[in-house]
């Protein structure tokens, strides 16, 4: 007998608890994971989660980390509503700054201001078109896109190794594998005085907005939800499933493009191999804690920002390698899915 | 033409032996009904744990590839718990176990960095290794080489001969069927999962402790996910997965005789053939539904609830 039975419906509060069950299991598992590292886990939490929300700087770093999350996140929430699997939204992202980059690169010096815009547009573009592969092998070969656009993250990370070893390569750059560094006329400008945060957190906001009114009130989005839901009814309503397969890998492909221009153009000011600390695969989870809703996005960017600084906190201030971020990422989309099981299952009763 | 293509299938053998590891644990993890998406973080757990107890004890693969397993099939019963025992999405928790693996093998990787590994001499196989051209390429080889041939039978005799595989493909047809009679359907899912893990793991040592042989962040560089296309290239068949391993071992090998024969293409474009062949070959074996469909283990994917 198994210690799980379905429930007769679904939980809608069950759908809701589960992203702060995750949290909370995740914090459990985390305290465990100090201690048997031998570190205190109250000084670790300290360092880890409370110390980089201690000074506005800290504020505003967290600002520029759930930017691109929560972008990214937004499209590919689309996707996966439609079960549209795009898992590869690191490598749209390096396409997108790629091509924002050839911008910047092409115009260096000039302090025209069409260039940010085209920049993003750019991007924009790349991104798209690094979507639009897997959305032609499924369209028309039926080949899965998880694979496929997991295998293009690498070939993009490749393509982004070769441009900065090579063509675009700074000249007086010491061999580094990297661009110049962009003018003031190819970078967002800065917002708040005396932080990184720039004009590219209004591209997230608006971002956050327009999915949130799309979500809500757009027939297409209805059409992507039932495809997802119920593909036999969608069908039999003579929707298209290719014209969703196309829809959610452009958009996906087209705001991680973005969210790389916003990278280069922004905090990192350049084209080098550590454009993104791995926010396309991040974002997935993003996608699924905030429940794949425009607002449940905004709070976990939020909380996946806070985790990638404490990762950076716990490298200066408990000497433990950044690649924390890492498990204690996977730990908390392992308890995501645990706890969303009981949304549509719940403990059996003994008799 | 022939003392360079030598080397190049000799090479073809040991850079295929990760991806037979790995394809065959996930072959037959996939036999029984369980997709494992996070082959790849557990190449990298297998990877570091391997590296680190062959450094740490100085024994070498032996040692290492032992661990790997060990350290393999462990992180796979994260995946098993969720996966198997609270029915959550299969696919999404091998994502999870992918992350968390390249996250576990980097925060544990950070002491090794620095550090290298002898490697393995190959053996040479008495009379087999004196036959002209053939001798070289088989039986000049690592004890490893050998030791995925054997993996392969005891994989492929295991499924078609023996009662054992005819349990794990009953399984993987119909859980349903398989527990109404009484077979534990959660168990033996466990232990296919755990058998996934460990290969993959041994997977990870041997790139970790004879092939490359150092610790470097990420080093499987996506092989674990090449070996879960590998699987559906195979239509769930060891023989055809070997094909396949071996098509996808000289892809990889050739990025580093290109120069050699002539071939004056920027490094990171060969690096990329594996890939882009990964795509080709899904698109081939996905473009007749039919195809895709045979051997399919019908409950794939699917959550379990006895």
């Amino acid at each position: 007998m198994h210690l799980l039975e379905p429930r007769p419906h679904p939980s809608r509060v069950m759908r809701w608890t589960a992203p702060l069950i995750a949290v909370v299991a995740t914090l459990l598992a985390g305290s465990f994971l100090f201690w048997a590292l031998g570190k205190p886990v109250l000084d670790s939490f300290q360092v880890f989660f409370v110390q980089p929300l201690e000074s506005s700087y800290g504020w505003s770093e967290l600002l520029i980390k759930a930017c691109p999350l929560i972008l990214i996140a937004q499209g590919l929430a689309v996707g996966f509503k439609a079960r549209i699997y795009n898992i590869g939204a690191e490598g749209q992202l390096i396409v997108g700054a790629l091509a924002g980059g050839g911008v910047a690169i092409a115009m260096e010096g000039s302090d025209a201001g069409w260039i940010v815009p085209a920049m993003v547009v750019a991007g924009a573009i790349g991104g798209a078109l690094w979507g639009a592969i897997p959305a032609l092998l499924k369209t028309r070969f039926n080949a899965e896109e998880t694979l496929t656009t997991l295998m293009l993250s690498y070939v993009a990370s490749l393509i982004l190794s070769y441009m900065v070893n090579g063509p675009w390569r700074d000249p007086e750059g010491m061999n580094f594998p990297q661009s110049i560094m962009f003018s003031d006329g190819a970078l967002f400008s800065i917002l708040l005085e005396g932080s990184r945060v720039n004009t590219s957190i209004w591209i997230t906001v608006f971002a956050v907005l327009a999915f949130w009114i799309f979500n809500a009130k757009s027939f297409l989005h209805f059409q992507i939800e039932v495809g997802g839901l119920a593909p036999a009814a969608s069908h039999y309503a003579g929707f298209s499933a290719k014209q969703t397969v196309w829809f959610c890998l452009l958009t996906s492909g087209m705001t991680a493009g973005i969210a790389g221009v916003g990278e280069i153009a922004g905090p990192v000011g350049q084209l080098n191999l550590n454009i993104s600390p791995g926010y396309g695969f991040a974002a997935i989870i993003v996608a699924y804690l905030g429940r794949l809703h425009a607002l449940g996005i905004v709070l976990a960017g939020f909380l996946m920002a806070l985790i990638y600084l404490g990762g950076e906190a716990a490298q200066v201030g408990l000497q433990m390698p950044a690649a924390i971020t890492g498990i204690f990422q996977g730990m908390l989309l392992f308890f995501l899915l645990g706890s969303d099981v009981f949304i549509d299952n719940r403990l059996r009763r003994m008799a | 033409m022939i003392e360079h293509l030598i080397p190049i299938l000799a090479g073809t053998l040991g850079a295929a032996v990760p991806l037979i590891f790995a394809g065959l644990g996930e072959l037959v993890t996939e036999r029984t009904g369980v997709i494992n998406l996070g082959v790849e973080g557990m190449m990298l757990v297998g990877a570091i744990a391997g590296f680190a107890a062959a450094a740490e004890t100085g024994h070498g693969a032996a040692i290492g590839l032992p661990a790997g397993a060990l350290a393999g099939a462990a992180t796979a019963m994260i995946f098993a718990f969720f996966a198997l025992s609270l029915a959550a999405n299969q696919a999404a928790c091998g994502l999870a176990l992918t992350i968390f693996g390249i996250g576990l093998s980097a925060f544990i990787g950070q002491h090794y960095i620095s550090y290298s590994l002898p490697g393995l001499k190959p053996i040479a196989i008495p009379l087999l290794s004196d036959i002209p051209v053939l001798g070289p390429i088989l039986f000049k080889q690592d004890w490893v080489v050998y030791l995925s041939f054997l993996a392969f039978a005891g994989v492929a005799w295991t499924l078609t001969k023996t009662r054992l595989g005819l349990l794990l493909k009953a399984i993987g047809e119909s859980p349903e069927s398989a527990h109404s009679i009484g077979y534990p359907v959660i168990s033996i899912r466990f232990g296919a999962v755990a058998f996934g893990g460990a290969m993959a793991g041994i997977a990870g040592a041997y790139l970790s402790t004879v092939y490359t042989p150092l610790w470097v962040q990420n080093m499987s560089a996506g092989r674990g996910w090449i070996a879960v296309a590998l699987v559906v290239f195979a239509s769930w068949k060891p023989a055809r997965l070997m094909l396949g391993a071996y098509l996808f071992g000289a892809v990889t090998i050739l990025q580093f005789h290109a120069q050699g024969l002539g071939i004056m293409v920027p490094v990171q474009f060969l690096a990329a053939l594996p890939y882009v062949a990964t795509i080709v070959v899904l698109v081939i074996i996905s473009r007749d539904r039919r195809v895709l469909q045979n051997n399919l283990p019908a409950s794939l994917g699917k959550p379990f609830l006895p």
